[in-house]
């Protein structure tokens, strides 16, 4: 009786996920697997894959690049915040929080009038007489825009982990000898692993993909996988193609997942936020 | 204090029923027009100009126009081949007209209902992109040439289409970004025909606009507005009437056209495609956007020329005098205009194109 609630009750999401995920999945694969032209059944556009490798290897360098800088900069904040009090803790968790209540098209569009030659920043280093730097249509400007704009999908599960860790242990620890550096090195590091690898796992993939920040932010030459899947749709008129590529984005990223939950094992308390 | 509460409840109840209920009652015999544009192609009313959306459904209280825009004849079309929209208007350039026409994606129009087409000169008849002048109305036309900033490029370096390669602004270029109009480029640099169907040319070309990459600060349609505007960028090639408007706001922006190699001349027509629901609506709307009235206050404030003798007379005489807006015979005889293209060479051009953005 209670498992037939349940299943009962879980039915409309498995319809919402089956009309909203599976069924687009097939679509995509379906046009994958179509010639543009004639709609038939090809291999053709997987073969047009091999000349997006740069590309694909681009994004994957600059996604990691992101990543890493959000760890440097994320772990330390997140530290802090769970050693505050309770008010405080709540107080900053908010304010991680409220830059994503804003219009991320907003907020990277706000780093271009920052950044350009004619901007802001250049603006007040030619009254002081230096520039104009070049920042804007560099890889620079593209990974400062992905650290800015996922900064906080680092911040928040690391949190949530660190926050979590028995402060028992910690003394234990003290009073067996070690002193700081060991303690952070030898306990709380270990024990926090599995929110850095979801924190990870949240600024790699939707850097990867995204399209927005490096059209932005970007040159001619950083162009990204998710700009080139873009394009085939909007203007390119080959969603074939897009799709192919969209297949390959997958498929990279649950390899980039599968990688992390075997590094995170068997770690029960996985840091995953809402 | 409890009894007022209530009282305020029921009656905000009834009356949004009521709002409700008109709201039903007048939706019936409303007809909605989905017109799909250009992005900065009518007037909106700014400064004092037309607006020429809220002016039609004055005229027509029981049609309401929903307007959407795109930045390219690529976009509308690639968005128009995937299906699932509905469309009523629709404004391609002559080429794209052309390879709609030949899908199968326009309808014919009826005259009946477009009594101003009269006005149309002869000379924006009979083209090679609809001979029969059955399933479009020209809307305006123009010219493309290079746009650049007197304050900081040199005279000296305005010579032809080769600017968009100068290296010394390296960084400070715009370049189109959509695929015909990018090619074109090429092909008047290279001196090709600007309707090749050749595959060695379109790739020569290609190679021709891989290597101005470099020096590319960014492709761009509609943000060239901001960028040149405010001296981003200095150099950029678009279209005429589009200038007419930047150098409002900036008045050191110059505009030459390459008149040895050549340079697009092109016309931007009305058309119903197939997916249209309200037929006879887009249609009054099509003649509406005829009138010459309308037509002058609309391009007066866009810039563009208009395609009707009869709309001079209200124009700004200023701006009936442009050369730029209207150029004489001796300028335009370099001039060609993009035809359509056998499917194929479209692939193909857009996918050699991908390859130039992508590479």
């Amino acid at each position: 009786m209670k498992k037939n609630n349940a299943v009962l009750l879980s039915t409309p999401y498995l319809l919402w996920m089956a009309a909203f995920t599976l069924i687009p999945l097939g679509v995509v694969c379906y046009y994958a697997l179509t010639d543009p032209a004639t709609g038939a059944f090809s291999l053709r556009n997987l073969r047009d894959l091999g000349m997006y490798l740069p590309v694909l290897w681009q994004s994957i360098v600059y996604s990691l690049a992101a990543a890493a800088i959000c760890l440097v900069l994320g772990y330390p904040v997140a530290y802090y915040i769970a050693q505050c009090g309770q008010t405080a803790q709540k107080l900053l968790y908010m304010l991680v929080m409220l830059p994503m209540c804003m219009s991320f098209l907003l907020r990277t569009l706000a780093w271009v009038g920052l950044l350009q030659d004619t901007g802001i920043i250049n603006t007040l280093l030619g009254k002081l007489g230096i520039g104009p730097l070049r920042l804007i249509r560099t890889p620079g400007a593209v990974i400062l825009g992905m650290v800015y704009n996922y900064l906080p999908y680092m911040i928040l599960p690391l949190y949530s982990i660190i926050v979590k860790i028995d402060r028992r242990l910690i003394e234990a620890a003290e009073d067996l000898g070690c002193n700081g550096v060991q303690v952070f090195g030898r306990v709380i590091l270990p024990l926090s692993v599995p929110g850095i690898l979801s924190g990870l796992t949240m600024v790699f993939v939707p850097s990867v993909s995204t399209f927005y920040i490096s059209q932005k932010l970007g040159g001619t030459d950083t162009v990204l996988i998710g700009d080139v899947i873009e394009r085939q749709f909007k203007q390119g008129n080959n969603p074939n193609l897009g799709a192919a590529l969209s297949l390959v984005l997958m498929v990279l990223v649950f390899v980039c997942t599968g990688i992390m939950n075997r590094f995170g094992g068997d770690s029960e308390e996985g840091g995953v936020i809402v | 204090m409890k009894k007022a509460i209530c009282l305020f409840l029921a009656l905000c109840l009834t009356f949004g029923c009521a709002a409700m209920l008109s709201g039903c009652g007048s939706s019936k015999d409303t007809t909605t027009l989905y017109v799909y544009n250009w992005g900065q192609y009518i007037s909106e009313g700014d400064d004092g100009s037309l607006d020429v959306i809220a002016a039609f459904e004055e005229a027509y209280p029981n049609i309401k126009v929903q307007y959407s825009t795109y930045d390219s004849n690529e976009i509308m079309y690639s968005k128009l081949s995937n299906g699932g929209i509905t469309v009523d208007v629709i404004i391609p350039s002559d080429y794209m007209v052309g390879r709609m026409r030949q899908e199968g994606m326009l309808m014919e129009l009826n005259f009946d209902n477009i009594p101003n087409y009269q006005y149309i000169d002869e000379s924006y008849k009979n083209t090679s992109y609809d001979p029969e002048n059955k399933y479009s109305v020209p809307y305006t036309w123009g010219t493309v040439g290079i746009i650049y900033n007197t304050k900081y490029v040199d005279e000296a370096d305005v010579t032809g289409w080769e600017l968009l390669w100068n290296e010394k602004y390296a960084g400070k270029i715009l370049m189109f970004d959509n695929s015909r109009d990018a090619f074109g480029i090429a092909e008047y640099l290279l001196g090709y025909d600007v309707n090749t169907t050749d595959e060695a040319e379109l790739k020569a070309c290609a190679d021709k606009l891989a290597q101005q990459k470099p020096v590319v600060q960014q492709y761009v349609m509609d943000q060239i507005f901001d960028a040149m505007e405010n001296e981003e960028a200095w150099i950029a090639p678009y279209y005429a009437g589009d200038y007419l408007t930047m150098v409002e706001e900036n008045p050191d922006l110059a505009f030459y056209q390459p008149q040895e190699q050549g340079f697009n001349i092109f016309i931007d027509a009305l058309c119903i495609p197939t997916c249209c629901q309200e037929k006879e609506a887009a249609e009054l709307f099509i003649n509406f956007l005829c009138d010459p009235e309308i037509c002058a206050a609309n391009l007066d404030s866009l810039g563009y020329s208009v395609p009707m003798t009869e709309a001079k007379q209200y124009l700004d005489p200023e701006q009936a005098k442009n050369p730029i807006a209207y150029p004489s015979e001796e300028t335009l005889r370099n001039a060609t205009s993009f035809n359509y293209l056998p499917e194929e060479t479209s692939r193909y051009m857009e996918s050699l194109f991908m390859e130039v953005r992508n590479g």
